[in-house]
């Protein structure tokens, strides 16, 4: 592509059938955090 | 839904239902604006509609003047990015939440009220001098015992669990502290589980056997400062009225060093007192820390350091100053963290932990030191809100549910707003007492989020140019 750097894919769509192992830590923020699941 | 904004140069559209982030040029820019204003949120990737195609370029070349071959090579882009789904896609998660529904409620983190009681006399302090609203009360070894054996028998088949010592100042309780430490990890090997410990302290308990303890057991300390030396000695005084600021920096700078300047927070209360708190950051960042956050205050309106909604562009435009100081300083090699502006675009959480946020009143609780159970610490002391305690457990399970179906979706002012994935719908306690509903939202507060989500894109666009 010629005008568009993309930073981040469609990751979270992806993550609706990799994510939710609940491990990780409770969060008083969310979209500061990042998945340890190493199956993502 | 598209969000696009302009920041410190970089064009930056967000296709906000995937996830995916784009840094676009202005004619990308201003084709997107064009096509979000008819093309609807797409099932499947498919064409842009001839027609619809026709008249954005029209508009392109009339109104923006692009060349036709600027426009011929955006309308090409912004189609490949909608055939790899990463433009125009749709909310697919609702149907996700009615899932949450019927999850069995599990515990994985506790706040552990060590003590409501403060060698400090900080003017913010939602907890009134740590006592919240009620009297002096150390927790005992018993009832934080009790505390981590309910936690381990509610946590189901979650193998990592949090504990927070919290107050009040928990160092006003140390002993206990070490003693809890002492007991979860007898429990690790025998119950399968595996503890993360971590103190919020005001330092001026803090002593060298302290922080080597600290070193060892705590995965994160949180170190309360607001800044400057006149910031924090005008909000964080002892009781007698002495500013804090020179017995406790000298400790601090210790503990963050001793800790590898890694697992820490400095952190701020930022008031309408330090409007331009960057430069509060900034004075952390000059004094050597690595780690830091500065946050807004929560207040009644009617105090005289409250936040008002006149503030708002200030503290918006301090932000983009902030931000802008940070790259600088990260190209030059001596660059710090700041909480609000990391982000993982490529690992962050998945969708299920965006849509449940902090997990308040259910993976979440709040310990007083007489064992009662809250959904979270800022609504210790609020009678209608108390959940049960160490001994029964959970016995409000009306409230319980009320938290659980608490999430983006139950919340009108998040359905449209951009920002809804990465901050999961805003903090319940300040809803509820800037608007008295859990399912409400805190307007000053969201102002600061959305603004704090398109810094950090920004820095991530500005960063990922000098790789």
């Amino acid at each position: 592509m010629k005008k568009v750097k993309t930073l981040s894919g469609n990751t979270l769509k992806q993550s609706v059938k990799n994510g939710g192992c609940g491990e990780c830590q409770t969060s008083c923020t969310v979209g500061n955090q990042s998945c340890e699941n190493p199956n993502r | 839904m598209i969000h696009q904004y302009k920041n410190n140069g970089y064009d930056i559209v967000m296709d906000v239902n995937s996830g995916a982030v784009h840094v676009v040029d202005d004619t990308v820019y201003d084709a997107v604006a064009f096509l979000a204003e008819k093309l609807p949120e797409m099932d499947e990737p498919g064409p842009v509609p001839g027609e619809l195609a026709a008249e954005v370029r029209q508009r392109l070349a009339g109104e923006c003047g692009y060349s036709a071959q600027d426009i011929d090579d955006a309308m090409s882009d912004i189609q490949e990015l909608i055939d790899a789904g990463e433009l125009f896609t749709k909310d697919v998660y609702r149907d996700y939440v009615l899932d949450f529904r019927k999850r069995k409620t599990v515990v994985k983190a506790l706040c552990l009220h060590i003590a409501h009681d403060c060698n400090l006399a900080c003017r913010y302090c939602f907890a009134e001098e740590g006592e919240y609203h009620g009297r002096r009360a150390l927790m005992s070894f018993e009832v934080g015992k009790k505390a981590l054996d309910f936690l381990i028998a509610n946590s189901g088949s979650r193998r990592h669990l949090e504990v927070d010592f919290f107050g009040g100042e928990p160092l006003m309780n140390w002993e206990v502290v070490k003693q809890l430490v002492e007991y979860g990890r007898s429990q690790e090997e025998i119950r399968g589980k595996k503890f993360r410990f971590t103190l919020t302290t005001n330092g001026v308990l803090l002593n060298d056997e302290i922080m080597e303890f600290c070193n060892r057991e705590m995965s994160n300390v949180v170190l309360s400062l607001d800044g400057r030396k006149e910031v924090n000695d005008r909000m964080r005084p002892f009781r007698k009225g002495a500013g804090s600021y020179d017995l406790i920096v000298p400790k601090f700078q210790k503990f963050a060093e001793s800790r590898g300047q890694m697992n820490y927070y400095v952190r701020g209360t930022f008031t309408r007192y330090n409007l331009d708190f960057a430069s509060d950051v900034l004075h952390f960042a000059d004094l050597g820390f690595k780690q830091m956050s500065i946050e807004p205050v929560v207040a009644s309106p009617d105090e005289p350091y409250a936040l008002q909604p006149e503030d708002i562009p200030q503290i918006l435009a301090e932000y983009d100053r902030l931000a802008a100081e940070y790259i600088k300083r990260k190209k030059e090699g001596r660059g710090f963290n700041f909480f609000h502006f990391m982000i993982d675009l490529n690992q962050g959480p998945c969708v299920a932990k965006r849509l449940s946020g902090c997990g308040s009143g259910t993976e979440y609780l709040a310990v007083t030191p007489w064992g009662d159970l809250y959904p979270c610490h800022q609504f210790v002391g609020q009678e209608e809100f108390l959940l049960g305690n160490v001994d029964e457990g959970i016995t409000n399970t009306e409230v319980r549910d009320e938290f659980k179906l608490c999430n983006v979706y139950a919340k009108e002012k998040c359905r449209d707003c951009f920002a809804r994935f990465y901050c999961s719908g805003g903090c319940a306690a300040n809803a509820y007492h800037y608007g008295g509903s859990i399912t409400g939202a805190y307007d000053i507060g969201c102002e600061m989020q959305k603004k704090r989500i398109e810094c950090s894109i920004m820095i991530k666009a500005a960063l990922a140019e000098d790789n």
